[in-house]
């Protein structure tokens, strides 16, 4: 069997499958539970400076992420 | 001035070619764009219009194109303009007739079985590579789904944890736009991917017909009607596919569409990275089943997925048998006129498939109507099978299962 499957590239097809297509969703909700988690708002409905930095970071990095796949198409690795 | 050989068949294998490259689009929308209509983060129109959109771009995005067809997995000997025209036949038919059926299933897949079809007939058991076909074709298609639904069902666990307790709006509001971004990459992946492989072809076609020089790029013609052709498809939308894969498997809310999404993207691009290609059929089908089994106290339809299963292990074969009976039509006719012949079967055939799904419509006003509400979909999908019928699967606004025939 071991010929017939290229054991190799689905190793890591699956490892960074895992990291990047489960992880950046993980990353995006835990910029959601910042911005919106309980506690994230005061009585005024307000959400914190630090909070908005936080949350705008993984929403940032998320964003980069695609921008780099679309660079990375575009190169022609795909 | 350079001498074309054989001008009739040159056109014919460019006019399918293009509608190849069209059904593609048609039938790969709802891989991208399903879980966005199904969730309502888009509404349907603006989904397939946004599709279409970057599917022209994806076109001509890169333009890596190989003037190769089923390298690897046929004798590329064997490979004539007969051959081409009768796999792309074959793909064309297979593509159509699962759309009628509302079974997402990979459009490369039934171009490779058309091809491998046409070439069994043409030149017998030799002229087939096995040990690609069965290395690069048949096991991917059952890996695919598998490494996907890993990958989104690890996705979706992780993301409800983290907004367990984050208010259904905010959620919706916040995760839709992760859900657009995500399924827009697909879309932009398939542009480039897809519309590169009927580029290829038609570029092949030149060049064994002496149009342009063995060396040459491709013509810009060619990357514009591809591009146009398979965003033309695209925005016509397969509605069926979208509805089947966005209603069908699994009911979706934003956060699951969200992570289905990226986990296809990933593994496309990734798959493509590490040169083990996976369909991305295979891929975005498995990783909206991931969403439902990642998704606690959400219920995966696996009827309708051991439906689409087998139509993609039968893609190969069933396209292939079409692409052989196309190749035996053209060579009984011979020559130019054979081609003709060819070309007008599939025209009456593909006419026939569109006549037969307008007896039960889908578009856009329905498509997400729900998928069988206040029916077990075991008994439905069982009697519709027993009965080689499938108006019965069919369900009307109300919710209510409609009486078809007289004999119920």
């Amino acid at each position: 069997m071991s010929t017939y499957v290229e054991w190799d590239a689905l190793g890591n097809i699956l490892l960074w499958g895992l990291i990047v297509g489960a992880g950046l969703p993980a990353l995006f909700a835990i910029g959601v539970r910042i911005a919106e988690g309980p506690g994230a708002r005061d009585e005024d409905g307000r959400i914190s400076t630090g909070r908005k930095v936080l949350s705008g970071l993984c929403f940032g990095i998320a964003a980069l992420t695609v921008l780099g796949a679309v660079a990375y198409i575009a190169a022609g690795g795909h | 001035m350079v001498r074309v050989t054989e001008p009739l068949l040159l056109a014919v294998v460019v006019a399918t070619a293009l509608a190849f490259d069209f059904t593609n689009g048609f039938h790969d929308t709802g891989n991208a764009m399903a879980t966005s209509i199904a969730t309502r983060a888009l509404k349907p129109k603006q989904a397939v219009l946004l599709s279409a959109s970057l599917n022209l771009v994806g076109a001509f995005l890169s333009l890596t194109v190989a003037a190769t067809i089923a390298k690897g997995i046929v004798d590329s000997n064997v490979v004539t303009l007969g051959v081409v025209l009768a796999g792309l036949t074959g793909g064309i038919l297979w593509n159509l007739l699962t759309w009628l059926l509302g079974l997402p299933s990979s459009s490369s897949h039934a171009l490779i079985g058309g091809v491998v079809g046409a070439v069994l007939a043409a030149a017998g058991t030799s002229g087939v590579l096995w040990d690609g076909l069965i290395s690069k074709v048949l096991l991917p298609a059952l890996i695919a789904p598998v490494v996907a639904i890993l990958v989104a069902s690890v996705g979706t666990r992780l993301v409800t944890r983290f907004t367990k307790d984050v208010k259904q709006d905010d959620n919706d509001r916040l995760f839709r736009w992760g859900q657009i971004g995500s399924a827009s990459l697909v879309s932009l992946a398939h542009g480039t991917n897809d519309a590169q492989k009927s580029m290829g072809i038609i570029l092949l076609a030149l060049i064994a017909a002496g149009a342009v020089p063995e060396d040459s790029g491709v013509p810009f013609w060619v990357i514009l009607s591809c591009a146009l052709a398979m965003a033309l498809g695209t925005y016509l939308g397969g509605w069926r596919v979208i509805r089947t894969l966005g209603k069908g498997l699994v009911e979706l809310e934003s956060r699951q569409g969200m992570a289905a999404e990226t986990s296809s993207a990933a593994v496309i691009l990734l798959s493509s990275h590490f040169g083990y290609s996976l369909s991305t059929t295979h891929v975005a089908t498995g990783s909206i089943l991931g969403s439902g089994v990642g998704m606690k106290g959400a219920s995966v339809r696996w009827s309708v997925a051991g439906r689409m299963f087998l139509a993609w292990l039968i893609t190969v074969p069933a396209a292939g048998i079409v692409g052989a009976l196309a190749y035996g039509l053209g060579a009984l006719v011979g020559g130019g006129v054979g081609s003709f012949v060819v070309f007008a079967a599939l025209i009456a055939a593909s006419a026939a498939i569109w006549y037969a799904s307008r007896k039960d419509a889908v578009g856009h006003h329905n498509v997400n109507d729900d998928w069988k509400p206040k029916q077990d979909n075991e008994s439905i999908l069982a009697e519709s099978v027993v009965d080689h019928d499938m108006k019965l699967m069919r369900v009307s606004k109300k919710g209510k299962r409609r009486k078809l025939g007289g004999k119920r």
